[in-house]
């Protein structure tokens, strides 16, 4: 993959191969934290950090772990960094770090980050791995956002509120429905970013979350009979 | 400490992961096809959920002690993995049709993050020994619930007529969003 040069392996992750959007992974976060825009940048930027750290690191050990143990390897890799963001956040910005919540610890079952490890990091030189990882995460980020922007947009009527920084609030005539806010509104939003994606880039969307595009296909037995049909 | 009930519907209809927390997606959309696939995961996630739950408090127990609490996170998933392969391995040996049944279901549930989450969540509600196992086990039964329910709507989506853009996951997601909307209605039930 080295060959494509560093930029395809950083703008990769933007639109083209964009995780959340066109590879349907990391559904959990997606979907719990975008009710409001500043707790999806959050997240997305936390999870940007652990994947650049755990690709760098896995990158540097490819050839150290072995290959029967890497799975356990990667996850106390991925686990290692979550701890480290989880402290940073809580030193830094206590706010985000209350809203976040459990999702913060979840980081380290996010498939995109062990995704990008198995079919990566774990092949792939240093500085490629890290663009790699910085794309993705900025990718998922930049998805995670939109998802955010709208549901808080339609959802209570302010965009950004709570940062500090940025905060808009809509003039109160505004009409908003509460159930954006609510999960029903992520699956809602989330299947209909999906469908404009997929129109926009004239690619069918994936018919199957799950098997069929995870990461963990190779090296998972109860997935063998959907890796087959992928390939 | 909510009573048991309490914890059972809450886990089920008021509280649901999938439906209500968004924890648990991608089995959620992953497995949910066929209700026989849905009930084998279900019951596997229900066990496993269990068990992780009895084996992970203790463990941080002894984090505690040894004031090691923010090394969980760590702690926590390599035990859920570890716990997962060992009865991965048992099931096999001593209960093969029981491994015919749940074993393929199993290492997916590792990294299914509804398992680390009801564990973590368990530890930050404070829950006693007793009551952490059992709200597993609601959770699990909750998740089940959820995936029989919406392996239901599936099998209606695949005879329907969808538009050309919505084919696949969008349709399957827009679902989702209904049969969430529908269990929002429990809110404030208890």
């Amino acid at each position: 993959m080295a060959q494509k040069g560093y930029l395809y392996e950083f703008t990769k992750g933007f639109i083209k191969e964009n995780p959340t959007l066109v590879g349907l992974l990391g559904m959990c976060p997606t979907l719990a934290v975008t009710s409001q825009a500043f707790n999806a940048l959050g997240m997305g930027l936390a999870t940007t950090f652990v994947l650049v750290g755990s690709n760098l690191v896995i990158s540097l050990l490819r050839k150290v772990i072995p290959s029967t143990v890497k799975l356990p390897c990667y996850i106390v890799i991925i686990a290692g960094f979550v701890t480290i963001v989880d402290f940073l956040l809580h030193g830094f910005v206590p706010a985000l770090h209350e809203n976040l919540g459990t999702f913060l610890s979840l980081i380290t079952v996010n498939c995109i980050i062990l995704g990008r490890a198995e079919m990566f990091a774990s092949k792939n030189k240093v500085l490629p791995s890290i663009l790699d990882g910085l794309g993705m995460g900025l990718g998922f980020t930049c998805a995670l956002l939109a998802i955010g922007t709208i549901r808080e947009i339609f959802g209570a009527g302010t965009w950004m509120a709570g940062s500090g920084i940025i905060e808009l609030t809509l003039p109160e005539s505004f009409p908003t429905l509460s159930i954006f806010t609510s999960t029903a509104g992520g699956f809602m939003t989330l299947g209909l970013l999906v469908a404009l994606v997929g129109l926009l880039t004239k690619k069918k969307p994936p018919a199957e979350v799950g098997c069929g595009n995870c990461p963990m296909a190779g090296s998972c037995t109860g997935c063998t009979s959907g890796e087959e049909a992928d390939a | 400490m909510p009573s048991f009930l309490t914890i059972l519907l809450a886990a089920i209809l008021t509280d649901n992961y999938v439906l209500s927390r968004s924890i648990g997606i991608c089995p959620f959309l992953g497995v949910s096809k066929k209700l026989s696939s849905s009930l084998g995961m279900g019951a596997a996630v229900i066990f496993v959920m269990g068990c992780a739950a009895a084996v992970t408090y203790p463990i941080y127990q002894l984090l505690l002690k040894l004031k090691l609490e923010y090394l969980k996170t760590v702690a926590f998933i390599l035990i859920i993995a570890l716990f997962v392969q060992l009865v991965e391995i048992a099931m096999k040996k001593i209960l093969p049709p029981l491994y015919r049944a749940l074993g393929v279901y199993l290492p997916l549930i590792t990294t299914n993050c509804a398992v680390l989450g009801v564990t973590i969540n368990n530890i930050d509600d404070g829950y006693s020994y007793g009551t952490s196992v059992w709200n597993a086990v609601c959770v699990g039964i909750g998740f089940t619930v959820a995936l029989v329910i919406f392996s239901g709507v599936r099998s209606r989506i695949e005879t329907a007529d969808v538009p050309e853009t919505f084919k696949g996951i969008p349709v399957t997601l827009v679902a989702a969003a209904i049969v969430s909307m529908s269990f929002s209605a429990f809110s404030g039930m208890i």
